[in-house]
C-alpha cells in the first residue's frame, strides 16, 4: 500500500472502531473490537516507516477549499514518532482501561471507548497533518472529543473541571493558534508544513517573535503557564483518561505542535539568527521550575503527577527553542520518553485506586509490600522521568543538556539540574512510603484479612510492559537518534548558506 | 430664489412634517398618517420632476410639440398603490394591536410589553406546550 | 426554448401561485402548490447558475423590448447566487411549514400563509435580476409589505408591535431610496441600471447625485440593518412565527445586502462611492461597532430566538465589513458570507423552530437537556453553531478566513485581532446553548420530549449538512464570490 493509503487508514481505522463499538451491546465484544482496532491500528503505523526511512513524502490532499489552503497528510518522522508513542500505547491503555472500568463499574462505557478511538484518530491527524491549517482542525477535534471524557463521571466537580478544560483550550487555540495561522498565511501564502521553514525572508525578527509566542501560547495543549490550568483541571478524568490522554495523546499533540512549527514552519536556522524565540524560552523555563515546586506540595498523587507532566511538557518546549540539532532531538526524544514513563506512573495511580480506592499519597504508607509489581513498575517509571541511566528518560535529559550547552545557556543548565533534583523530590517519596513506611494501624486489619492485594491482572500488566517499555527505550535511544536525523539533513540545504 | 423652486420647498417642508410626526407621536394611527405625508412628498417630488414647462398633456395631438414626461407619472402610479397597500397593512396591524392591548399609545404597549418580558424571565412556560 | 426563457420564468413561477394559494381554501393543496413552485424554481435558479458559470452575463428583455426603454432582467454571477439563496434556502424552509404550521394556527388560514410566504420570495427574486432601479424599489417594497405581515402572525402579541415597528423603519427606508432613485432620474434621465452606471460618473460632482448617494446609503442601511440603523431587527425576527424567522433571518437582510453592493460597485461606481464619498469611513467604523455590540448583547441573552437574532447583527456587520474593506478577499467574504450565513442562520432557526415545536418555548431553561431529548434536532444545530463560530471544515470558516485575510492585506493586526476576538464572543453564545443542551439536566415536565417529524428534522439536517458540504467545496461560493469580486473592483481601475 502507498503512504497516503496507509496515512488515511490510520484516521479511518479508529473512526471504524469507535462507530462499530457504538452498535455492541455485549461488554466483551465490544472490548475484543477495541482491541483489534488499536492493534490494527499500530500495525498501520508501523507499515509507514519503511516509506518515511526511505525518504518518501507523499502528500494525501483531502480537500482543498480555498486555493493553497489544503486540508492535507504528509508523514515526515517527528510526526511518525508521535503516531507510534500514541497507538502503540493505545493499546495497552485499551487492555487496562477494560480492566479499570471493570474495576470500578463505571456507567456509559460505549461513549467513553467511542470518544476515546476518536481521540485517537484526532492524534493521528495532528500527527500526520501536511499543514498548519490540518494540524488545527484535527487540533480541536481533539480537544472537543476529550471533553466528554474529562466529564465523565458526570458529577458537579467533573463539569466545572470540564469547563476550565474546554475553556482554556478553546480560548488559547481560537484566539492565539488561528491568529497566528491566519497571519503566517498571509505573510507566506501557505501554510505547508516545509523542511526549512516558510517564513525565513518573508517576517522581520519582530514578528517572527511576536509569531512564535503568538503559537506557542496558543498551543495551549502544551500548558505554558499560565495556561496550565486545563492540565489539573482535567484529572477529574477517569484514570485511563489521563494516562493515555493526559500524558500521552493530548499533551504530546500540543508539544509536537509547537516542535513542527519550530522545525517546519519557522524553520530552526531561521528561529536561531532572530532570536524569536526567546520570550518562548524562558517562560518554559519557569514553568518547568514552578511546575515542579508545586507539584512538591501536592498531595493528590494524580494532581501531583499534573504538575509534574506540566513541567516535562516545558522540557520539549525549552528543546525546540533552542532551535539546534540537539534541542530538537532532545525534545522530539522527550515526548517518546516522558509518554512512556508518564503513562506507567499514572497506571500505576490507576491501579493503586482500583485495588485501595486510596487517592492521596499519604494514605500509601506500606502499599508497597501488598502490591509490590505496581510499586516497582512506579519506582522504574519515576527514574525514567528524572532522567537517570538506565531509563529512557536519560537520553532526552542529556540531549538538552546537550543542546543548551551548545546555545551556551548556562542559566538554563542550571535550571534543568535543579528541575531534575526536584523531580526527585517528588516523585521518589512515593515509591519510599510505599516500600519503607510501617502500615497504619487502622488498616492493618484489612491487609491481614486480605482484602487489598493487587489489581486485576489487566491492569498489572500493561504497568509491567510500560515499565519495560522505559528500560527498552534507553537501550534503543540510538535507534530513535539515527531515526531522527532526516529532520536535519533535509531542513539544512533547504535553508540559506550561512 | 423660493419662486423658482417652489415645488422643493413644498416638498421639503412636507417631508420634515411628515418624518417629524411618525418620529414625535406616541399614537400608532397618527405615525402612519406622518408616514403618508413623509411619502406624500416624495410623490410630488417626482410629479414636479416630469413638469415640463409650457408643456402639455403627453396625447399626441395637432397643435402640440411639447409635452410633460409622463414616465415619472406612471412611476408614482405605483408607488402610489405601494403607499395605499402600506397604509392599510399597517391600520390592519394597529387594529390587531388596540385589540391585543387595548391601547394604540406606544409608551403604553411598551410598559405592557416590559411587563410581558418579566412574565416570560419568571415562570417557565409549560402551559404553551399545550396549545 | 425554456433556457432561454429561464429570468423571467424564476421570477414569474412564484409570482403566480402566490395569488391561485390564496384562493385554494384546503391548506394542505396549497402546501403541495407552493412546495412544486418553489422546487421548480429551484431548479430554475441552479440552472440558470450554470448559463452564467465562469462570469457571463444574461439580459433578457421583458416583453422583447429592449433597454433602456424597455425593462431589463439581468442575471450575473453574483445574482445567480443570490437566487439560489432565496429559493434553495426558502424552499427547505417551505418543507418544514406545513408541520410547523399546524400547531401555530388553524387550517384554513395556512392557505393565506403560504400566499404571503411565496409573495414575498418573488419580490425578492424580482430584486435580485431586475436591471430597473425602480424596479428594485416596487420588489423592495413588496417583499417588505410581506414580511410585516407575516411577522404579525407571530403568536405572542409582541409581534405586532414589532410587525409596526418595522413596517414604520421599512417603510422609511424604502422611500429614501425612492429619493435616492429619483434624483438620479432627474440628473439622467435614465431608470436602467446598466444605463445608470454609464452616465452617472460625468455628474459626479453634482450634488444632486450626492445627495440621491446619501439617501440611498441610509435607506439601504435600514434595510441591511447595519448598526445603529438595526433597532427593528432583534424583536422582528424573535416574535416572527418560529419558522418564518428562518426564511427572514436567510433573505431579507442579504438581498438588501445585494441591493447595497450592486448600486454602490455596479450603479454609483467604486471610485464614486469609496474615493469621493469615502463611503469607507463611515461603513467602517459601524460595521465594526455592529460586530462587537451585537456580539456582546447576544452572549447576555436568556432567550435562544432573540440570541441568535443579535448574532445576526454582529454577523450582518461582518458583510458590511467585507464591503467595505474594498479589496478582493473582502469582497470575497462579504458575497461567501452573505450566501453562508444565510444557510447557517437559516438552519439555525429552523432547527430553533424545531425545539419550540416540541417545547413552546426558546428559553434555555426550557431548552436544558434537549441534547438528550431531541438529540438529532440538538445534533443539527451545534453543526450549525460550529458553522457561526467559524470552525474549520465548516462553511463560516471559509468566510470568516476571507474576511480575517482581508484585513491582514490591508495591514491592520488590530481589526484582524478584533475579528478573531468577536469569533470567541460568538463561540461563547453558541457554547452557552450547547452547555445548556448537554449539560443541564431535562426538566420535568419536558421529561417526554422526543425529536420532531421527519418532515422538519429533513430540513434542518439538509442545512446542517450543506454548512459542511460548503465548507469543503466552495466553488459555488467563494469561488463565484471571487470572480464577483474581481469584476467589480475592476469596473474602478
Amino acid at each position: 500500500m502507498t503512504m497516503p493509503t496507509l496515512m488515511l487508514l490510520t484516521l479511518i481505522i479508529p473512526l471504524v472502531g469507535g462507530v462499530l463499538l457504538t452498535f455492541q451491546t455485549n461488554a466483551n465484544t465490544r472490548d475484543i473490537i477495541s482491541l483489534v482496532t488499536a492493534s490494527v491500528l499500530f500495525l498501520v503505523v508501523l507499515g509507514i516507516y519503511p516509506g518515511v526511512l526511505s525518504g518518501q513524502s507523499e502528500a494525501l490532499i483531502l480537500a482543498e477549499p480555498i486555493t493553497g489552503l489544503a486540508f492535507s497528510l504528509q508523514a515526515e518522522p517527528l510526526g511518525l514518532l508521535f503516531a507510534t508513542v500514541a497507538s502503540g500505547l493505545w493499546i495497552l491503555t485499551t487492555i487496562y482501561g477494560i480492566g479499570y472500568m471493570r474495576g470500578n463499574n463505571e456507567t456509559n462505557q460505549t461513549r467513553f471507548f467511542f470518544c476515546f478511538a476518536i481521540s485517537i484518530a484526532a492524534a493521528m491527524g495532528i500527527a500526520f497533518a501536511g499543514n498548519l491549517i490540518t494540524l488545527f482542525v484535527f487540533y480541536e477535534m481533539l480537544t472537543l472529543a476529550t471533553y466528554p471524557l474529562v466529564t465523565h463521571k458526570g458529577n458537579e466537580d467533573a463539569r466545572r473541571g470540564g469547563r476550565v478544560y474546554l475553556g482554556i483550550l478553546m480560548f488559547t487555540s481560537i484566539g492565539f493558534l488561528l491568529f497566528a495561522i491566519l497571519w503566517t498565511y498571509s505573510l507566506t501564502g501557505t501554510t505547508d508544513f516545509t523542511p526549512g521553514g516558510i517564513l525565513q525572508g518573508n517576517a522581520s525578527p519582530t514578528i517572527a517573535l511576536i509569531l512564535l509566542t503568538l503559537f506557542a501560547f496558543g498551543t495551549g495543549k502544551a500548558a505554558l503557564m499560565p495556561f496550565h490550568r486545563w492540565l489539573p483541571a482535567a484529572m477529574v478524568a477517569p484514570t485511563p483518561v489521563s494516562a493515555l490522554l493526559h500524558a500521552v495523546a493530548v499533551v504530546k499533540a500540543g508539544v509536537f505542535t509547537v516542535l513542527k512549527i519550530t522545525v517546519y514552519v519557522f524553520g530552526i536556522d531561521f528561529i536561531a539568527d532572530t532570536g524569536a524565540g526567546t520570550i518562548v524560552l524562558w517562560v518554559a523555563a519557569f514553568t518547568l521550575t514552578a511546575a515542579s515546586i508545586v507539584a512538591l506540595t501536592k498531595d493528590n498523587l494524580k494532581a501531583r503527577l499534573a504538575y509534574s507532566t506540566v513541567g516535562q511538557l516545558s522540557y520539549v518546549v525549552v528543546g525546540a527553542m533552542l532551535a539546534n540539532a540537539a534541542g530538537i532531538i532532545g525534545a522530539a526524544m522527550q515526548i517518546a520518553m516522558h509518554a512512556m514513563g508518564k503513562i506507567t506512573l499514572f497506571f500505576c495511580a490507576g491501579a493503586i485506586y482500583v485495588a485501595t480506592h486510596k487517592t492521596n499519597i499519604s494514605q500509601l504508607d506500606g502499599l508497597g509490600h501488598k502490591m509490590p509489581f505496581t510499586f516497582a513498575a512506579f519506582f522504574i517509571g519515576s527514574v525514567s522521568i528524572i532522567g537517570l541511566p538506565p531509563m529512557g528518560g536519560a537520553w532526552s535529559k542529556w540531549f538538552l543538556l546537550m543542546g543548551s550547552a551548545d546555545a551556551q545557556q548556562w542559566i538554563l543548565i542550571g535550571l534543568l539540574l535543579l528541575s531534575s533534583l526536584l523531580n526527585i523530590a517528588y516523585l521518589l517519596p512515593i515509591v519510599g512510603r510505599g516500600f519503607f513506611r510501617p502500615l497504619p494501624a487502622q488498616d492493618a486489619a484489612q491487609y491481614t484479612a486480605g482484602t487489598i492485594q493487587e489489581a486485576p491482572i489487566n491492569c498489572v500488566v500493561p504497568l509491567c510492559l510500560t515499565a519495560a517499555g522505559c528500560v527498552a527505550l534507553f537501550l534503543f535511544g540510538d535507534a530513535i537518534y539515527e531515526f531522527l536525523q532526516p529532520v536535519f539533513t533535509v531542513a539544512e540545504p533547504a535553508g540559506p548558506a550561512q | 430664489m423660493i419662486e423658482g423652486l417652489f415645488n422643493y420647498w413644498v416638498v421639503i417642508i412636507l417631508m420634515m412634517a411628515g418624518l417629524y410626526v411618525v418620529m414625535a407621536s406616541r399614537h400608532l394611527v397618527k405615525k402612519i398618517i406622518g408616514l403618508n405625508i413623509f411619502q406624500t412628498a416624495v410623490f410630488i417630488l417626482f410629479i414636479s420632476l416630469g413638469k415640463v414647462s409650457g408643456g402639455t398633456a403627453p396625447i399626441i395631438a395637432d397643435g402640440f410639440a411639447v409635452y410633460s414626461n409622463p414616465l415619472p407619472h406612471v412611476l408614482i402610479l405605483t408607488a402610489i398603490v405601494v403607499g395605499v397597500a402600506t397604509t392599510a397593512l399597517g391600520l390592519a396591524i394597529a387594529v390587531r394591536v388596540y385589540e391585543a392591548y387595548d391601547t394604540v399609545d406606544e409608551e403604553d404597549i411598551a410598559a405592557l410589553d416590559a411587563e410581558d418580558q418579566q412574565r416570560d424571565n419568571a415562570v417557565s412556560t409549560v402551559t404553551d406546550t399545550t396549545s | 426554448m425554456i433556457s432561454t426563457q429561464l429570468p423571467a420564468i424564476v421570477l414569474l413561477l412564484t409570482l403566480l401561485s402566490a395569488p391561485i394559494c390564496s384562493m385554494i381554501r384546503n391548506g394542505d393543496h396549497a402546501w403541495k402548490l407552493a412546495m412544486f413552485a418553489v422546487w421548480l424554481s429551484v431548479a430554475a435558479a441552479f440552472a440558470l447558475m450554470s448559463q452564467v458559470w465562469g462570469g457571463t452575463t444574461l439580459s433578457y428583455h421583458m416583453g422583447g423590448w429592449p433597454p433602456p426603454w424597455g425593462i431589463e432582467v439581468r442575471v450575473d454571477e453574483l445574482s445567480a447566487l443570490v437566487l439560489i439563496l432565496i429559493t434553495l434556502f426558502g424552499a427547505l424552509v417551505i418543507s418544514a411549514l406545513r408541520e410547523s404550521l399546524r400547531t401555530v394556527m388553524r387550517s384554513h388560514r395556512h392557505s393565506l400563509y403560504y400566499a404571503t410566504f411565496l409573495l414575498c420570495m418573488a419580490a425578492l427574486i424580482g430584486i435580485t435580476i431586475t436591471g430597473d432601479a425602480f424596479n428594485v424599489f416596487v420588489f423592495l417594497e413588496i417583499s417588505s409589505l410581506s414580511t410585516y405581515a407575516l411577522i404579525a402572525r407571530g403568536r405572542d402579541r409582541r409581534a405586532l408591535v414589532a410587525a409596526f415597528r418595522y413596517l414604520i423603519m421599512g417603510t422609511i427606508g424604502a422611500t429614501f431610496i425612492l429619493i435616492a432613485i429619483g434624483f438620479m432620474y432627474m440628473v439622467t434621465g435614465t431608470l436602467n441600471m446598466a444605463d445608470l452606471a454609464q452616465r452617472l460618473p460625468e455628474h459626479a460632482d453634482n450634488k444632486v447625485i450626492q445627495a440621491s448617494f446619501a439617501f440611498f446609503t441610509v435607506g439601504i442601511a435600514l434595510k441591511v440593518a447595519v448598526f445603529p440603523l438595526h433597532y427593528w431587527l432583534p424583536n422582528a425576527y424573535t416574535y416572527a412565527p418560529k419558522a418564518t424567522t428562518a426564511f427572514l433571518a436567510a433573505t431579507a437582510t442579504k438581498v438588501a445586502l445585494y441591493v447595497m453592493i450592486r448600486f454602490i460597485f455596479d450603479v454609483y461606481g467604486v471610485e464614486f462611492s469609496f474615493s469621493q464619498m469615502r463611503l469607507d469611513m463611515l461603513l467602517i467604523p459601524l460595521s465594526i461597532a455592529g460586530i462587537l455590540l451585537g456580539s456582546m448583547t447576544a452572549i447576555f441573552q436568556s432567550d435562544v430566538k432573540r440570541l441568535l437574532a443579535w448574532s445576526s447583527v454582529a454577523q450582518l456587520g461582518y458583510m458590511v465589513l467585507g464591503v467595505a474593506l474594498l479589496n478582493t478577499s473582502g469582497l470575497t467574504s462579504a458575497v461567501t458570507h452573505m450566501f453562508n450565513h444565510a444557510m447557517m442562520k437559516a438552519g439555525l432557526f429552523l432547527a430553533l423552530a424545531a425545539m419550540i415545536y416540541r417545547v413552546g418555548s426558546s428559553n434555555l431553561r426550557d431548552l436544558a437537556g434537549i441534547g438528550r431529548t431531541m438529540p438529532l434536532t440538538t445534533a443539527a444545530f451545534v453543526i450549525l453553531g460550529a458553522g457561526l463560530v467559524g470552525v474549520p471544515l465548516t462553511a463560516g470558516f471559509i468566510s470568516k478566513w476571507y474576511l480575517v485575510s482581508a484585513a491582514l492585506d490591508k495591514g491592520w493586526l488590530p481589526l484582524a485581532a478584533l475579528l478573531i476576538i468577536s469569533s470567541l464572543m460568538a463561540l461563547a453564545y453558541i457554547a452557552k446553548i450547547v452547555d445548556a443542551a448537554y449539560f443541564q439536566p431535562v426538566p420535568d415536565q419536558h421529561q417526554n420530549v422526543r425529536d420532531v417529524p421527519v418532515s422538519i428534522l429533513t430540513p434542518v439536517w439538509v442545512f446542517a449538512l450543506l454548512t459542511i458540504y460548503f465548507g469543503i467545496d466552495t466553488r459555488m461560493t467563494a469561488g463565484v464570490a471571487e470572480r464577483v469580486a474581481q469584476a467589480l473592483l475592476s469596473v474602478a481601475s
